[in-house]
């Protein structure tokens, strides 16, 4: 029977999506003095919303406003009403989160299935955990008191807007910071939302402020004088910049950075739950993940059976409307990425690698992109070593541990590798092996709030989640040290 | 007639031996008095190239040995510091004019400096990782890791101490370590470097550099085999260039922002600067398909 | 929907063997079992459960509702089984719901044996199968004489299709070419009938053995692999009926030999026969959406199926009182 699947469209009108939004700056949502930017639905090309964006001086004036709140209310606040706030605000996410999950999808292209079933409810989830923090700073082996650092100032990416502010403000606030967010300049609707969920949860004004703008507004704020610590997530060139522009300031850092991951599979895996775990690896979220397991290093005594397999199983992903229930890929982010993506694509086929693309049908409009598989690739070419973010991958294979174990670690990155054996020994060796922040075996793409997260060499320093996370928003030293 | 002394001439440590500087440069060094000390080794940047070379292939046998036998390894050095006690003692009160009591507290502190960090090489797993409470049918751990090959700009506030106080916690991490020791004082650090070498540490673990700190440190600090960099010894107003050349390779920074309390008994500070965290996940499946889907 | 087209059945056992590079000693058997790909637990689980939140709407939800009701092997296998119970059940199979137009048939009634000759003549020119399970179902623990005979007794009395149990003792001790053994030899004394083999997943206690046991139901002969009795729990469960559905693609894929899957027990609501089509559909593949590939043993939920086409059909949602219990 040739089964096609009826569309399952989730509402539009669900997000209510505002025709405008401002800027959410000392607890009140005003115009900021930039020129509103527009933001586009990638499944249509077609405008979503404007938004008020900011300028220097509305940066300085929030950087200003979270000095005051933290030299405020924030700082002789306990640390149990303090936490009380970011449950307020968990809960507050749960509640809204069919809103925030259409209003996602709509704003970055990605599928309904995956902001319904992982960013919403692990957002909402950064900050059930984080709030438990707030009243237990002395117990996470940092010293007896550990101290906030002031005002945090973050810039975060395009792929995981809302589950990105999460991730940043959740541990800043725990800590006892304030914090000025910057949301990227293509997504910048459901941090704005977040503001509201804040506004609503009544928390002081100036705490969390958010300016929506372009690269200059996360210049302003990462180098404005009155911001203390800086957090990052986005490429690695941007993060190079940012640490060479904070050279000398004293400012406490924090990168999360671009990756190239090795997703290894041995011959004696799981041969069906590998498959399925390269297909989540590299087509999650359309492979704009910096953690994507982008790099398919397999051993070449069952490279043939996992790619005729591997290919079968992408065949029936459904690419298409994100707002489709049943879509498993949807659009990316933007015209640039699209053009980025097919730019290396054509890089890799240039450079001899054998491209295999999905026959699933693309919409008429929007910025879609088949997944797509290099195989015959070697490790010298650029789709092997630069990250694509895409549903592009590359695949390599090898002939030993050792060989996977070198050519896993030969990449400036070291976010983040697959491994796939059914051999526990092995499986604990070679993940003992890999340069990488984050190991998954027999899994991949997990994320817990935790359970810390972040990366080795040019794929940034410091840690989101678990106790390092907090780590990185507090003063604990004993030498006046970051 | 006096005996006439032997002078020693104090040469680089890298890779476990004592080579002069490729460059064939030395200086000299004064004491307080203005008499010559010694004639140290200028290090070169070839030098410093061939340190990074020589840290990094001591890493895989240094992160790979057990907690328990670095722990072991740095007691050692402990012991050994301890027995070249007065020799150091003189060499500080020489070069620093102070008062032997005062140099030996110096290099009493030393001694328990490497004997505390000796202690914390088995317990980081236990205070900065451990399992993860993550809300699925997985078992996920975190566990610190060495940074890899760390340069360190030994501070000048005193001979020994700052110098012991840099080195120890990266080591103890299971780094690699170039030093840059403190211009004043190249007799103490290579004193400090024939104790390590006779200490069981493994060539390469650590590797000494003399000389000019402002011509050795932008060679390190832009290095792309050089992970991390404890800017300790280095003046605020010259670090910004190291720091930005650092960021090319997004390199691990710790830079103080006030000279430390070397005295003090240290944080973790130093210690987590150069370790990375890292996660491990693994699924943990039912014993029995009578125990129902973990989903 | 378009009609099947199924693809080479033709293959025999020995040669599907042979195609697989298995050689008649027991030792090899072990090796090439052994040496099958193993299950991650939580992997196959996550993906099982993933896999069912498809939503399935409208015309598809309409048509994969009419064509679950076609799957289903009606079945009743109660020691109170009376010659008019069984023949309700027919009845029931072939007119599941008198009062809605165009409501299919089921695939087949399940019966004992000795309800076969009932039902046959029940059945007679409706197009219905009659399926007997048999070789001492449940436990299926006797000689191998008995088995045989049983089989016998059902397909002499008419059975299209028969349904065995392996030897889960055999199976499990590690005995694996007496449970081959005992498959081919109820497959040459099932004739024509097409051979169902029941695996008893929920006895075999990892998904590492239902895929064992399932390649070797299909190395023995077996037409369809079947997850259950329905007399123990837990009995199927899709994540089991995924090592299914992967076996009998991946004999397809080296063989080009097409085999069956029957999930058995445990599918109450159309919403579970939905999660079950969708798998079919995309583990093993639309060419499986055909009641000759795959079935459900049930018989509960074929009366959810009927309300929820009534609310398709109607407009508003029925209520039990207006479908027949059997």
């Amino acid at each position: 029977m040739d089964l096609s699947y009826a569309p399952a469209p989730e509402s539009a009108a669900i997000a209510a999506i505002a025709p405008r939004y401002q800027m959410f700056v000392e607890g009140a949502f005003v115009d900021g003095g930039g020129d509103d930017l527009t933001s586009v639905n990638p499944a249509t090309g077609e405008t979503l919303t404007t938004v008020s964006t900011a300028s220097t001086a509305d940066v300085d004036r929030a950087v200003k406003a979270a000095r005051k709140a933290f030299d405020g209310p924030w700082s002789r606040m306990g640390g149990a009403e303090r936490g009380k706030y970011l449950f307020r605000i968990a809960r507050a996410i749960a509640e809204r989160s069919r809103e925030l999950a259409v209003a996602e999808s709509l704003d970055n292209g990605k599928p309904i299935r995956e902001t319904r079933d992982f960013d919403v409810p692990t957002a909402a989830q950064h900050f059930f955990h984080h709030a438990g923090w707030a009243d237990k700073l002395g117990h996470l082996g940092l010293g007896p008191a550990p101290r906030p650092l002031g005002v945090a100032g973050q810039v975060i990416p395009w792929n995981f807007p809302l589950l990105m502010a999460a991730w940043k403000i959740a541990p800043a606030l725990a800590a006892g910071n304030t914090v000025v967010l910057k949301p990227a300049e293509t997504t910048p609707v459901t941090a704005l939302l977040l503001a509201q969920i804040i506004a609503d949860a009544e928390l002081p004004a100036g705490v969390v402020n958010i300016v929506p703008g372009a690269g200059d507004v996360g210049s302003a704020i990462v180098n404005h004088p009155g911001v203390d610590k800086v957090a990052f997530t986005g490429s690695t060139p941007v993060g190079k910049r940012i640490q060479s522009e904070l050279a000398g300031t004293g400012k406490k850092l924090t990168l999360e950075l671009g990756g190239k991951g090795a997703n290894i599979v041995f011959a004696d895996a799981a041969i069906d739950q590998a498959v399925e775990g390269i297909v989540g690896g590299i087509f999650f979220n359309q492979g704009q993940v910096c953690c994507a397991g982008s790099r398919l290093l397999v051993q070449e005594s069952v490279a043939d059976e996992v790619l005729d397999k591997l290919k079968k199983r992408v065949e029936t992903l459904r690419v298409g409307d994100p707002l489709d229930k049943n879509t498993d890929v949807g659009a990316v982010n933007s015209q640039m990425q699209h053009d980025k993506i097919t730019r290396l694509t054509q890089v890799g086929a240039d450079e001899g690698a054998t491209v295999w693309t999905s026959s699933c049908p693309l919409p008429e409009k929007g910025w879609f992109v088949a997944p797509t598989i290099f195989t015959d690739a070697t490790a010298s070419m650029r789709v092997a070593r630069e990250e694509i973010f895409g549903p592009v991958l590359t695949t390599l294979t090898f002939r030993t541990p050792e060989e996977a174990l070198a050519k896993a670690n030969n990449t400036p990155y070291g976010l983040s590798a697959g491994v796939w054996t059914e051999k526990g020994s092995r499986a604990m060796g070679v993940a003992a092996g890999l340069k990488a922040g984050v190991v998954w075996d027999n899994t991949f793409n997990k994320f817990d709030p935790t359970a810390s997260f972040g990366g080795y060499g040019e794929s940034g320093f410091g840690r989101e989640g678990g106790t390092a996370g907090m780590a990185a928003y507090l003063d604990t030293d004993d030498e006046g040290a970051l | 007639m006096a005996r006439l002394t032997v002078a020693k001439t104090y040469k680089l440590y890298l890779g476990g031996a004592f080579p002069r500087s490729e460059s064939g440069r030395t200086y000299q060094v004064h004491d307080t008095k203005g008499s010559l000390m010694a004639n140290a080794a200028l290090a070169s940047r070839k030098d410093a190239r061939n340190a990074v070379v020589a840290a990094r292939s001591g890493l895989a046998k240094w992160a790979g040995a057990t907690p328990y036998n670095r722990g072991q390894v740095l007691y050692r050095v402990a012991e050994m510091l301890e027995a070249r006690q007065g020799e150091l003692v003189d060499l500080i009160v020489r070069s620093r004019g102070v008062k032997a009591a005062e140099a030996r507290a110096e290099v009493d502190a030393a001694v328990d400096r490497v004997v505390h960090f000796a202690g914390w090489t088995d317990k980081l797993s236990a205070v900065f990782g451990g399992a993860n409470a993550v809300s699925g049918p997985y078992f996920s751990y975190s566990a610190p890791e060495p940074t890899g090959v760390v340069a360190v700009a030994a501070s000048s506030a005193s001979p020994l101490l700052p110098l012991v106080g840099a080195v120890l916690p990266v080591l103890a991490g299971g780094n690699t370590v170039v030093v840059v020791a403190s211009q004043d004082d190249p007799t103490v650090a290579v004193t400090f470097a024939e104790v390590l070498a006779t200490s069981d540490v493994p060539a390469g673990v650590v590797n000494v550099l003399t000389g000019d700190r402002a011509e050795i440190m932008p060679w390190l600090a832009s290095h792309g085999d050089v992970n991390g960099l404890d800017l300790s010894g280095v003046p605020a107003d010259e670090r910004v260039e190291l720091e930005r050349a650092a960021a090319d390779t997004v390199k691990r920074v710790h830079a103080p922002r006030r000279e430390p309390d070397w005295a003090a008994v240290p944080g973790t500070a130093r210690l987590r600067a150069f370790l990375e965290i890292k996660t491990v996940w693994h699924p943990v499946g039912a014993v029995s398909l009578a125990g129902g889907s973990s989903y | 929907m378009t009609p099947p087209s199924p693809v080479s059945t033709a293959a025999d056992a020995s040669a599907l063997r042979s195609a697989v590079g298995l050689g008649g000693t027991d030792a090899s058997l072990r090796t090439f079992l052994h040496g099958l790909p193993a299950v991650d637990p939580v992997g196959v689980e996550a993906r099982a459960a993933q896999l069912a939140t498809r939503s399935i709407k409208k015309d598809t939800k309409r048509a994969l509702i009419d064509l679950a009701i076609s799957m289903v092997d009606l079945t009743t296998l109660e020691g109170a089984d009376t010659p008019g119970k069984v023949r309700n059940l027919c009845r029931k199979a072939v007119q599941p719901d008198r009062e809605v137009e165009g409501t299919p048939s089921t695939a087949a009634v399940c019966v004992y044996p000795d309800m076969v000759a009932v039902a046959k003549e029940a059945l007679a020119g409706t197009g219905v199968k009659v399926a007997s399970v048999a070789t001492a179902f449940p436990a299926g623990r006797s000689s191998l004489e008995v088995k045989l005979a049983d089989t016998r007794l059902a397909v002499e009395a008419g059975a299209d299709e028969v349904d065995m149990v392996i030897d889960r003792g055999a199976f499990l001790a590690g005995d694996y070419a007496r449970v081959l053994d005992q498959v081919e030899q109820v497959k040459a004394a099932c004739g024509d009938a097409r051979l169902k083999v029941i695996l008893e997943t929920g006895e075999l206690a990892t998904y590492d053995n239902v895929r064992r046991a399932s390649w070797l139901a299909l190395l023995g002969g077996a037409d369809f692999i079947k997850t259950s009795t329905g007399k123990i729990s837990p009995a199927a469960t899709l994540p089991v009926t995924h090592v299914m559905l992967q076996a009998v693609r991946d004999l397809h894929d080296l063989t080009g030999a097409q085999r069956a899957v029957k999930p058995a027990g445990g599918i109450r609501t159309t919403k579970d026969a939905i999660a079950y089509l969708v798998a079919v559909h995309e583990v093993a593949g639309p060419q499986w959406l055909d009641p000759h590939w795959f079935r459900f043993g049930a018989s509960g939920v074929v009366n959810d199926l009927l309300l929820q086409r009534r609310t398709q059909a109607q407009g508003h949602y029925s209520g039990p009182r207006y479908v027949s219990v059997d």
